[in-house]
């Protein structure tokens, strides 16, 4: 059921086809995440950087990751300032061989809202050093075009906060950002059912970004299926160009020709 | 030598005198970490002729689940 050619979405010099970006955290186990993955359909996986527990043995994460078919998105999240975050940006570009970074800059830690000064430090200095920058940010439309003029190959504004499961809380906001932007706009947070994909991919967002969303529910492999469908169908209704609303009904079927009515 | 990994201060025998030398003797393989000393990356291919000196600050990341 794959009969309309969608344009590939292309960030930086990445080219993905797959519209939904997934992440690695808060899965049930390692398998029930690779299942998840799978079902997804995505082609690009976030994972976080942390300190090494000295004298701890166990697998890594990366032994869960099938990067022939996933590229993987490091972030900096759990940084609270651009200082750490060109830090852990480093890193993880040494780690896994990657110019790619979701630069996160956290501002505030129980909204998990982003410190927009420090991201924009932060984002000026990583595009400087040759990242591919992506950043996440409020729905700040001035926010978002100051990132893309110092060079983030994207902006993810966030629909709600990190987790929540809330929606699109305000589409408009969405919205005025996707029309402005001239890079790819990737609704990042807050997504927390199928709707909640297919609302913001009908707003004309290029992706969605979530982990939570689909990591938490009750059957992630099933729900990871239902992002995937609600991505594609509010991308399709999108390209589409919905019908005008209107107030009163209209009728689809003629109004002529009615059994009882007089003849002309 | 006093040094100091993941913010945790520790004594190197003379026998640790690389990172390479380090990573060996906390069994950590080179593969799935990425390290910065006194906040500069030490590139992967350095880590057998990287010496370290009194008072380094090291840092030893790896990925971790997250979104």
């Amino acid at each position: 059921m794959q009969n309309f050619e969608d344009s590939p979405l292309r960030i930086g010099a990445y080219e993905f086809h797959s519209r939904l970006i997934v992440g690695t955290g808060k899965y049930p186990s390692m398998e029930a995440m690779q299942a998840a993955h799978a079902a997804s359909g995505a082609e690009m996986v976030t994972v976080a950087i942390r300190r090494v527990n000295l004298g701890e043995k166990g697998g890594s994460l990366l032994d869960y990751i099938d990067r022939s078919k996933m590229t993987i998105l490091p972030n900096t999240a759990g940084c609270f300032n651009a200082r750490e975050a060109v830090a852990t940006a480093q890193l993880a570009r040494e780690l896994l061989e990657t110019d790619l970074i979701k630069l996160e800059v956290i501002g505030d830690t129980q909204t998990l809202h982003p410190d927009t000064r420090e991201t924009l430090l932060a984002a000026e200095q990583l595009v400087s050093d040759g990242f591919t920058v992506l950043p996440y940010i409020g729905d700040d439309p001035v926010a978002c075009a100051q990132l893309e003029a110092l060079g983030c190959a994207a902006v993810m504004p966030l629909a709600a906060p990190i987790g929540s499961g809330l929606g699109i809380c305000n589409p408009y906001t969405i919205r005025i950002i996707k029309e402005r932007a001239g890079v790819p706009v990737i609704v990042d947070a807050g997504v927390g059912t199928a709707s909640d994909a297919a609302v913001a991919m009908e707003l004309g967002v290029d992706a969605l970004l979530m982990n939570t969303g689909i990591a938490a529910a009750q059957n992630p492999v099933a729900m990871a299926e239902a992002m995937a469908l609600a991505t594609r169908a509010g991308r399709l209704a999108f390209l589409s160009g919905r019908m005008e609303k209107r107030l009163y009904a209209n009728a689809s079927s003629p109004m002529q020709g009615l059994i009882g009515a007089p003849s002309a | 030598m006093k040094v100091e990994i993941n913010g945790e201060k520790r004594e190197l025998p003379a026998a640790e005198a690389t990172l390479a030398e380090v990573l060996a003797a906390l069994e950590i393989e080179a593969r799935g970490v990425a390290i910065a000393c006194n906040d500069r990356v030490v590139r992967r291919s350095e880590y057998a002729r990287h010496r370290i000196a009194e008072g380094d600050r090291i840092e030893i990341v790896r990925a971790v689940a997250g979104g």
